[in-house]
């Protein structure tokens, strides 16, 4: 094969098992912010929590990272259902969830930030799993099972969430808080509760993506920065309220930075995928899938 | 008068007999000399922050121990920075102004040192930093005074060790490739390879910064591959450091040469995530536990050190930070006791004319407060098996190729990222 044709297609692929790592952090904010209207900056903290537990857990029982997140999703969810009792208490009830919100969840971040440091401390945290070590070569594509697999799971887990939003009461009711609060109330539905419910499944899936965080790379308490402006333009790029569209605008963000980092150098990644993201948005204010208001 | 009784003549004779060490153990008194710094104990810089707050803790307990400096007590004073060097200003200032320290010292890495020089510079005092690599290049401050091993001709000296076992290889390599984080500490030792790699007559086929942000290494280490050069030279911090040679042992390369000044494998943790894809890389360090590098001190430092760590959650073998950071007081104390007394302006003229006996071997300081000669360590690790800690303790797991004079052990080739 000829080498540029190979490092092209490396690159994509590579981009690809890169975006399904995004898809893991920004489907959970997707839900928060896209759907709820909660500006929950601190879910990238909550992904650096979950895997900094995942390898503690991972050190303590020698089980499967990503087997370990799952695990871990329910405590979570319940973390996220008491955030947010709290953040609708103080906040959003009071119609403050605008400034006073965003430093609410920024607080939250820098609590979790410290917490970690001082209960398990500032080192990094690890994980190894089974296969993290194992790649698979088809002909002269690579794929590293430590990229592949957290990408799968991620994006199975994405695609039994998109189905319980569009199957279920439940979901459909969550979809629907985002457009109109009031008319779930004319179906005898408490909008308060089908949020607190949906921000938990979004820290559940915070923990998810902590999992396959840990897997990639080695955690510590700051993990989450790296991930902050991308996860949002993710959930932007996707057209806020659409996980489909987050997965496909994760999937592009991956390849775009992975392509520019093989051809014209790394240093260029991150202004070509921020840059495809304002060109986008002056072509597409709603982005990918998103609806016109 | 009272006369002399025997008893007395002899109670006199024992107290003469006394030697003046064991008259300097009576306890400290009077009021603490007060040593102020900022230290990185959250945030991101506080993997190396914390142990080099232990290095001064024990040093501090020792002194006191000893019967303290100038027959006072030692105190040491610190406030968190977070890591963030916009705290720092701030955190001197009230050092200096308001807990009117007598003396102070830098926190870790040059993001902290330099935002502390302006202030302490106002104030005309010392100030002895901690790994800040070229600081006082453009501050020019003579009462500076560095502990980094990388002296002040970061661009001829940095990357030397690392051509001289490249130029040593048969056949001799030819082309070369620069990856490294871009950060400032990088950017000044890919300038210095950038030089070296010129004198050398090496071609440079690949020569890209990334940023910090970067998660996935693959595509930087495919396009390494891909320019076809002989040797790698790379410079990273932890996350990254994890992720390139992830990436290299996922792509199964194979250089005569790889390696730099990659930060983390330093750190415990990564020693052991990583295990056998450190064999045969070639690391820059401070320090390794082996034989040619003990001084007196090193060993006792680091007993005492790892205990402390294990309850304080942090790193566990302390072979990077601790030595720097208890070398940083042990020249503070050295002058203090010279001088005699607090007086900024003796202390420094001291530093600047004075040898140095540390835990990290005799040291000069130069006009510019760096080291007079460079000791920038060039180590190989070798014959890891699995992630145990125990072989990390061991001389021969991390040998120094460089400099001669410290060499441990003979450099092994090809870098194969762990595949047998």
């Amino acid at each position: 094969m000829d080498p540029d044709l190979a490092l092209l297609l490396n690159g994509v692929v590579s981009g690809l098992l890169l975006g399904g790592l995004y898809a893991a952090a920004a489907a959970g904010l997707s839900l928060s912010f896209g759907m709820l209207d909660v500006v929950n900056i601190a879910h990238p903290a909550f992904m650096a929590l979950a895997g900094i537990l995942v390898a503690l857990l991972w050190a303590a029982t020698g089980l499967d990272p990503l087997i370990l997140s799952i695990l871990l999703m329910p405590a979570f969810w319940a973390l996220g259902a008491a955030l947010y009792v709290a953040y609708h208490r103080f906040f959003e009830r009071r119609g403050d969830e605008a400034i006073q919100g965003l430093a609410f969840f920024f607080g939250v971040m820098f609590i979790i930030e410290v917490g970690i440091v001082l209960t398990v401390g500032p080192e990094q945290h690890f994980a190894d799993a089974a296969y993290a070590s194992t790649t698979w070569r088809l002909g002269e594509i690579d794929l590293p099972l430590r990229m592949l697999v957290p990408a799968l799971v991620a994006l199975a887990a994405i695609g039994g969430l998109v189905l319980f939003l569009r199957r279920s009461f439940t979901g459909r009711a969550i979809a629907a808080v985002a457009q109109d609060r009031e008319a779930l109330r004319l179906l005898a539905i408490d909008p308060v509760r089908i949020k607190r419910l949906a921000f938990g499944i979004s820290i559940a899936f915070a923990a998810l993506a902590g999992g396959a965080l840990v897997v990639v790379q080695p955690v510590d308490a700051a993990s989450g920065h790296v991930f902050i402006g991308r996860i949002f333009a993710i959930v932007i790029m996707g057209g806020l309220s659409s996980l489909g569209g987050c997965v496909i605008a994760a999937l592009a963000f991956g390849v775009v930075e992975n392509v520019t980092a093989t051809f014209y150098g790394p240093s260029w990644s991150p202004a070509v995928a921020f840059g495809c993201l304002l060109l986008m948005l002056a072509v597409r204010p709603q982005g990918l899938f998103g609806r016109v208001a | 008068m009272e006369g002399i009784s025997r008893r007395g003549l002899g109670g006199l004779a024992a107290a003469l007999a006394v030697p003046a060490a064991a008259r300097a153990q009576t306890a400290p008194s009077g009021p603490p000399i007060r040593i102020g710094c900022s230290m990185s104990l959250s945030g991101g810089l506080a993997g190396n922050g914390r142990p080099a707050a232990i290095a001064h803790r024990i040093w501090a307990e020792e002194v006191n121990a000893r019967g303290g400096l100038l027959g006072r007590p030692v105190e040491i004073v610190v406030y968190d920075d977070q890591s963030t060097g916009a705290q720092v200003p701030g955190i001197y200032t009230k050092l200096i102004d308001v807990d009117r320290v007598d003396l102070v010292v830098s926190g870790y890495a040059t993001a902290i040192i330099a935002p502390a020089m302006p202030v302490v510079m106002q104030r005309n005092m010392a100030f002895v930093s901690l790994f800040g690599t070229g600081v006082n290049t453009d501050f020019r401050y003579d009462r500076y005074f560095s502990i980094n091993c990388t002296g002040s001709q970061v661009k001829e000296t940095f990357a030397r060790g690392f051509f001289e076992i490249a130029m040593a290889m048969e056949p001799r390599p030819r082309s070369i490739a620069l990856v490294n984080l871009d950060s400032d500490f990088h950017q000044r030792t890919a300038e210095s390879a950038r030089y070296l790699a010129g004198q050398n007559r090496l071609r440079v086929v690949y020569d890209r910064a990334y940023p910090p942000s970067t998660v996935d290494f693959a595509p930087i280490i495919r396009a390494v591959q891909a320019a076809r050069p002989d040797i790698v030279f790379l410079g990273s911090y932890p996350p990254d450091t994890a992720g390139l040679l992830r990436a290299a042992s996922e792509l199964r390369v194979n250089f005569g040469l790889f390696g730099g000044p990659m930060i983390g494998p330093h750190i415990t943790a990564q020693k052991l995530q990583l295990g056998p894809i450190l064999n045969n890389l070639v690391v820059w360090d401070v320090y390794a536990p082996e034989p040619t590098l003990q001084f007196p001190g090193t060993q006792a430092l680091i007993e005492k050190y790892q205990p402390i760590a294990a309850r304080e959650n942090t790193d566990a073998l302390g072979h990077y930070v601790p030595p720097l950071a208890y070398t940083q007081m042990q020249v503070l104390e050295q002058a203090v006791r010279r001088v005699g007394r607090i007086d900024q302006a003796a202390i420094a003229a001291d530093l600047h004319a004075q040898q140095f006996d540390t835990v990290i071997g005799p040291l000069r300081f130069d006009a510019m407060g760096e080291w007079t000669e460079e000791r920038n360590l060039y180590t190989q690790y070798q014959g890891v098996q699995g992630n145990g800690v125990d072989q990390f303790r061991r001389a021969g797991t991390q040998v120094i190729l460089y400099p001669s004079r410290y060499r441990s052990g003979e450099f092994r080739r090809p870098y194969t990222a762990g595949a047998a």
